[in-house]
């Protein structure tokens, strides 16, 4: 995200506190930041929720309406994501069209959706063959202090389970909840130097050489991942993300109830 | 600095508000609409004198002749560097106002982005732009220590009366810290006194009415740093 | 405005389908100070309208030659998130927001004291979370708030707010149902301080008299939501009324 400079002094800063098994606000190294969140709160939205990862914000809107399946899935409903990099957020957006850094952002978020089967789809179909809910999932990030993937995704299964599918708006029966089967839950590693740290705050993210994204289902199994960044990997960091994947993603749904 | 008058009840402005000072002449934020003195930003209202005038209590810094600032070199050209200071301008320090011969070209040899820098506003014009410089006592290159980002609104109070605030906490943590005029602050010392010094630089920032401000840092200091035994040798601190 | 309809939106005793009376702006939420980057922001709700407003600057103006050698720029941006309306919005530009986004920067530019700041740009950035009529005044009221926060050296506060016409009847601060089945809308902005008028539009079909009174009306409303937006920009500096200083300088 964004081409920020870090200062020298506050990337040696960083590097040296971690040495130490130390981060500059305080956390340990798999710390994740408080976690607050709204729900319901934009009643224009069919579903809809505000996250706060410390002091990352984004709101996710979903908006289901009446649409045409695809050829190959005539059964199904179809969903879609889109995030906004708008230019409130960061000095360093700029308004125009979504540019690489949102359509990935968007598309990793989508896949933990979509590949995770959250939503049912299959219970989205009104006419079989030509009429279906499109749920159209809108993520708008207000405030980038760091990890847009995490904060994204959680806004983005917030709103989905708080939504209904407005079938009455459109004489198609009653209301009923969209039809969510599970929690799918990403947690984002940063790679500074050797050290594996997890939901990287804005400075952290900007010196680090690569980035792990993985997100999980409620059975711990992987369901979607995203490696940013020209920095490398290992195999043992591999294995170590997917572990801290797996524990932190229990953690954050207990939190999110 | 005269601190009669300084003890005002502090009230609150916003642009446009009526700022009754009969006999008052309008000072700096201020302006005058049909003979009454108002507001021109959002700050604390302040009489000295028989001036009328209006504190910030936030925005942008906007450079002064003669400050001193710390920032961050962000882009190099052949002659100079831009030097981002946290104005609404860049600073371009020139090749002849650091304190090396540099040859045409030769510039990031002796400075890089993303180097920080601490600099003199040699003079700003009418119409904004900047000047600084490298070549005065104190100003240099910034090495290791960390940096720490506050209001430079709050910067007169972490210095505090004749640099009693300042003096207070250089003492306690027995750091190096210099300060920026717009609001950067560097800090170098030993891990648990720097951290115990940003702290409480980040206490003062935050802190927008309450009294005893002096007393109450001093009490988070020494609750945190012990000052037992023999009252330790204050060492050097610059500024 | 499509004029005639059978919903009946004004009572025989003059209530609206909301419960308001004429002269009643919809309820109002500010507040100051609400996003960590942004150097000022304000977060509005006009009724149902959600708002928020940030504002970067002064800063170095880019594109360059957008730049002008006596004064800043104000360059705002109205965006209405796809979600805050009925149907979904598609993301991007359209030539409405367009509009609001120039006759809002205008109006703003108006109070700003640009000519402090030569060469560089002031943005501002307005967020529609949900809308409800009234968006426009809306988003302007709360980037006035907005620019009040960042420090913007300014010359008074903007507010906004819109009367109209509904079942013959001159309204203020017209809801959705009376802005879709009324027969006239007028968002207006004033300076406070002179009673300039700084943004004004009107569709609809009003006579000489009721035009008047909508602009009575509306200056009205501009002047409760005026003491509004300053309270909310003094609140931010006020810890539990204790207003006691004394270490300044």
């Amino acid at each position: 995200m964004s081409s920020e400079i870090i200062s020298e002094i506050r990337r040696d800063y960083i590097v040296n506190l971690l040495k130490e098994g130390k981060r500059t606000d305080g956390r340990g190294v798999t710390d994740i930041r408080d976690i607050k969140f709204e729900v319901g709160l934009i009643e224009s939205a069919d579903g809809s929720a505000k996250v706060s990862l410390g002091e990352t914000t984004v709101i996710a809107g979903v908006k289901i309406i009446p649409g045409t399946p695809f050829p190959d899935t005539p059964n199904s409903g179809v969903l879609t994501t889109g995030a906004e990099l708008i230019p409130m957020a960061h000095a360093s957006f700029e308004s125009g069209p979504p540019g690489e850094d949102a359509i990935e952002l968007a598309r990793v978020v989508d896949r933990g959706i979509r590949e995770s089967g959250m939503i049912d789809v299959s219970k989205l179909c009104i006419t079989p063959g030509q009429e279906v809910w499109m749920c159209y999932i809108d993520i708008y990030v207000i405030d980038y202090c760091g990890n847009l993937f995490d904060a994204c995704n959680l806004a983005a299964v917030l709103a989905i389970k708080n939504a209904m599918v407005p079938a009455e708006q459109y004489g198609k029966g009653e209301n009923y909840p969209l039809p969510v089967t599970c929690t799918p839950i990403s947690v984002t590693a940063a790679k500074i130097g050797k050290d594996l740290i997890l939901d990287p705050n804005f400075d952290e993210e900007h010196i680090a050489s690569a980035r792990l994204t993985i997100a999980t289902d409620d059975d711990g199994n992987f369901r979607a991942m995203q490696k940013g960044g020209q920095g490398s990997i290992t195999l043992d960091e591999l294995s170590s993300c997917l572990d801290m994947a797996v524990e932190t993603g229990i953690k954050i749904r207990k939190i999110i109830g | 600095m005269d601190n009669n008058n300084a003890r005002n009840t502090r009230e609150v402005v916003v642009p446009g508000d009526k700022l009754d000072g009969s006999n008052l002449k309008p000072g700096e934020n201020t302006y005058v609409l049909d003979g009454v003195v108002r507001a021109s930003i959002l700050g604390v209202k302040m009489v000295r004198q028989n001036t009328i005038s209006v504190i910030p209590l936030g925005g942008r810094y906007m450079p002064a002749t003669g400050d001193t600032v710390i920032g961050m070199v962000n882009d190099i050209g052949s002659s100079n560097w831009m030097v981002d200071i946290d104005a609404p301008y860049p600073a371009p320090l020139h090749v002849s106002e650091v304190p090396w011969k540099v040859a045409f070209g030769d510039t990031s040899k002796y400075l890089n982005v993303g180097d920080v820098v601490m600099l003199k506003i040699l003079m700003v014009d009418e119409s904004n732009k900047i000047s600084v410089t490298m070549k005065d006592s104190g100003l240099r290159k910034l090495e290791g220590g960390r940096l720490v980002k506050i209001s430079h609104t709050k910067v007169s109070r972490v210095i505090g009366k004749s640099g009693s605030m300042i003096q207070m906490i250089k003492n306690i943590t027995d750091c190096r810290i210099f300060i920026g005029q717009n609001g950067t602050i560097w800090i170098d010392g030993e891990g648990l006194n720097a951290d115990v010094a940003t702290e409480a630089i980040k206490m003062i920032d935050e802190e927008t009415v309450r009294s005893n401000l002096t007393e109450r840092v001093k009490k988070f200091l020494e609750k945190e740093i012990p000052q037992d035994e023999e009252a330790e040798e204050n060492k050097e601190g610059d500024e | 405005m499509s004029g005639h309809s059978d919903i009946v939106l004004v009572d025989e005793k003059g209530i609206r389908i909301d419960g308001r009376t004429a002269e009643e702006h919809r309820h109002v939420k500010i507040e100051a100070g609400v996003l960590k980057n942004a150097d000022g922001s304000a977060y509005v709700e006009i009724g149902k309208n959600k708002v928020l407003a940030a504002v970067y600057g002064p800063r170095e103006c880019h594109p360059r030659h957008l730049q002008n050698p006596t004064k800043a720029i104000v360059q705002c941006k109205y965006n209405m998130e796809a979600y805050s309306v009925g149907d979904r919005k598609r993301p991007g530009n359209d030539r409405r927001s367009i509009e609001i986004s120039k006759i809002t920067a205008e109006a703003l530019e108006n109070v700003i004291l640009t000519g402090l700041f030569p060469r560089a740009s002031i943005d501002v950035y307005i967020e529609i979370l949900q809308a409800n009529a009234g968006t426009r005044c809306a988003g302007l009221t709360a980037a006035s708030v907005a620019l009040a926060d960042a420090g913007i050296p300014m010359r008074d506060i903007i507010p906004a707010m819109a009367a109209g016409k509904a079942d013959g009847h001159v309204l203020l601060d017209l809801n959705k149902e009376e802005d879709n089945y009324g027969q006239a809308d007028v968002p207006l902005a004033i300076v406070p301080s002179t009673d300039e008028i700084v943004l004004l539009q009107m569709d609809g079909n009003m006579t000489r008299e009721e035009f008047d009174r909508a602009i009575e009306m509306a200056i009205g409303g501009c002047k409760e939501l005026y003491a509004l937006q300053k309270a909310a920009l003094k609140r931010q500096y006020t810890v539990d009324g204790e207003e006691d200083d004394s270490d300044e300088q």
